[in-house]
């Protein structure tokens, strides 16, 4: 048996004292816990993107090549009219639409069989199937599928004996690219937003004399609808921001990326560069106050 | 619902299927790092082990693995550190606000890389007139790993509740003593899982690093993309992509028996 000691009487340090102040200031303590991450994310995220904002709002120099501060609305014309910006806005779009269509609908059943069907063993087994290609590198895929899809690639060996062909470097191949390197980020979310789906739920719906169908489209579905736009966010956004997959697989093709690429890089336009990111910031934005009030963002 | 024994059967034959083709590219992958073809041709030519020998003789491709440590490890640090203030900030308090915060940490992730790159690029270089190193990168890379550690957190305070630390409190333990010996035990394990997230996520992160790297950074990824399209180079960089695959087993195996334990504990 232990005897217990009396404890004894803290000793008045600075810390205590400090600990004293913050126990009985909850105030305090929340503002000792927001500081330092919100003075990061305030000024190297917001800071930054609100600075891009104006920039879009300023023009180069054409001799000088530097970026004068004054302010001219030039750059947002020329993306808004400009029939190059149109073209690319709606391919990227279309491709990143394609992406998340392709993306949900292998998701979806995997996701199903991964939290309802399998067994725990296989569950586990299965989850890290999904998770290690994650682990290989983005480029590495994105360059394994152009081994894949090139005209002496395997693709085309297994294909050809039946009269197919590969579909070569182009959008096709972007699209199939895009949509394998974001669908484990599609798998995840549906897969955990399912396992929550409790199976009593499910039961009582078939005791009810619901049969599969009705109970998938009414009871499932609806359960599982944040944690399906979740996914969609992630595979709508990093396609609509990729241009190194379109780089590698997609020919000559340019997305939006290309352009703000170009323009930061080898035209050394900073502010074109700002007016043309806006697109995808707008179409974002868009998106996520769509679909704030269905909870998808607490999915993520 | 009662799933037929036919519909159980499809749903696993398509997963397996769909499965299956995810793993052909790194396959592939795999077979081309022993090829003594460099231009792809499949089938392979002939075998030889010329590549990993010289994949692991490759200065550079060494200093890129080195770079890219160094940035995953400090950015992981940094985004441990304010992820955990921040979930602890919002899981136990209710301020004006909150809904516009827990936006703000998922924001990186969720707008497109490159708006992310641009805006750091112009960020610094235009305004603040800081030329770009690697310390621009660790920035960078630090502000979209939040999140990840951000929801590992979080997820786990929620499950945790106050209790304990209420006792704690009432025991007689000031705020740090319990934060030490009582809070941080217990997010250990979220700390881990996320710290190993973020790692993955820096380790691999390309666009937003191009636009914030100086031209003497080198991460891996950027040695790769620089390497990819050169022949005599294409071969080393499938050694490279087969060895970080292999390499990954290990966290993830980690990460798999933090949450196999975690379920046994529940």
């Amino acid at each position: 048996m232990t005897t217990h000691a009396p404890v004894p009487r803290p000793r008045e340090t600075t810390a205590r004292a400090a600990s004293v102040f913050l126990s009985t200031h909850p105030r305090a303590r929340l503002a000792l816990l927001l500081t330092a991450p919100l003075f990061w994310l305030g000024l190297v995220y917001i800071v930054a993107l609100v600075l891009l904002l104006v920039t879009a709002f300023w023009s180069v120099d054409s001799f000088t090549g530097q970026i004068s501060q004054t302010w001219t609305l030039d750059n947002i014309i020329t993306v808004l009219t400009g029939s190059l910006y149109q073209t690319v806005t709606l391919r990227t779009l279309g491709v990143a639409l394609l992406v998340t269509i392709i993306d949900v609908a292998l998701a979806l059943p995997i996701a199903f069989y991964m939290a309802k069907v399998a067994t725990p063993r296989m569950q586990r087994i299965l989850v890290i199937a999904v998770l290690t290609p994650l682990w290989a590198s983005y480029l590495v895929k994105a360059y394994a599928w152009r081994s894949v899809l090139s005209q002496d690639g395997i693709l085309e060996w297994l294909v050809a004996p039946f009269g197919g062909s590969t579909p070569g470097y182009g959008l096709p191949a972007t699209i199939i690219t895009l949509s394998y390197l974001w669908l484990p980020y599609v798998i995840l979310p549906i897969y955990a937003g399912l396992e929550r789906v409790p199976d009593s739920l499910l039961e009582a719906s078939g005791d009810l004399g619901a049969r599969t169908w009705p109970t998938l489209r009414h009871v499932v579905l609806p359960l599982a609808l944040p944690a399906i736009i979740a996914g969609t966010i992630f595979s709508f956004s990093l396609s609509l921001g990729d241009y190194i997959t379109v780089n590698i697989v997609g020919g000559a093709n340019q997305m939006l990326g290309n352009l703000v690429y170009t323009n930061v890089g080898a035209a050394n336009n900073l502010p074109l560069a700002s007016a043309i990111a806006l697109i995808p910031i707008v179409i974002i934005f868009g998106y996520l106050f769509l679909v704030r009030r269905t909870g998808a963002l607490d999915n993520l | 619902m009662r799933l037929s024994r036919f519909s159980r059967t499809t749903l696993g034959v398509i997963t397996a299927i769909i499965l299956g083709i995810v793993y052909v590219p790194l396959l592939v992958v795999l077979v081309n790092s022993f090829s003594t073809s460099t231009s792809l041709t499949w089938p392979p030519p002939g075998f030889t082990l010329e590549w990993w020998g010289r994949a692991f003789r490759s200065a550079g491709a060494l200093e890129a693995v080195s770079t890219s440590v160094q940035v995953a490890v400090i950015s992981t640090l940094i985004s441990l550190v304010l992820g955990t203030l921040i979930s602890l900030a919002l899981q136990r308090f209710a301020f004006f606000g909150r809904d516009a915060i827990s936006l703000l940490i998922i924001l990186p992730i969720a707008l497109p890389g490159i708006i992310t790159g641009i805006a750091l690029n112009n960020f610094f270089r235009t305004i603040m007139g800081v030329p770009l190193s690697i310390w621009t990168v660790v920035i960078a890379h630090a502000t979209f790993c939040i999140v990840t550690v951000f929801n590992n957190v979080i997820a786990r305070l929620r499950r945790l509740g106050t209790n304990l630390e209420e006792a704690s409190a009432d025991l007689g333990a000031g705020v740090w003593t319990t934060f030490r010996l009582v809070t941080f035990p217990q997010l250990r394990s979220a700390l881990l899982a996320g710290g190993l997230l973020a790692f993955a996520l820096s380790f691999d992160e390309i666009i937003v690093t191009t636009f914030t790297a100086g031209s003497g950074v080198t991460t891996l990824p950027i040695f790769i993309l620089n390497n990819m399209f050169r022949p005599s180079q294409a071969p080393i960089v499938s050694v490279i992509a087969v060895v970080l695959v292999l390499i990954s087993i290990i966290p993830i195996y980690i990460a798999q028996r933090l949450s196999g334990s975690e379920q046994q504990r529940r």
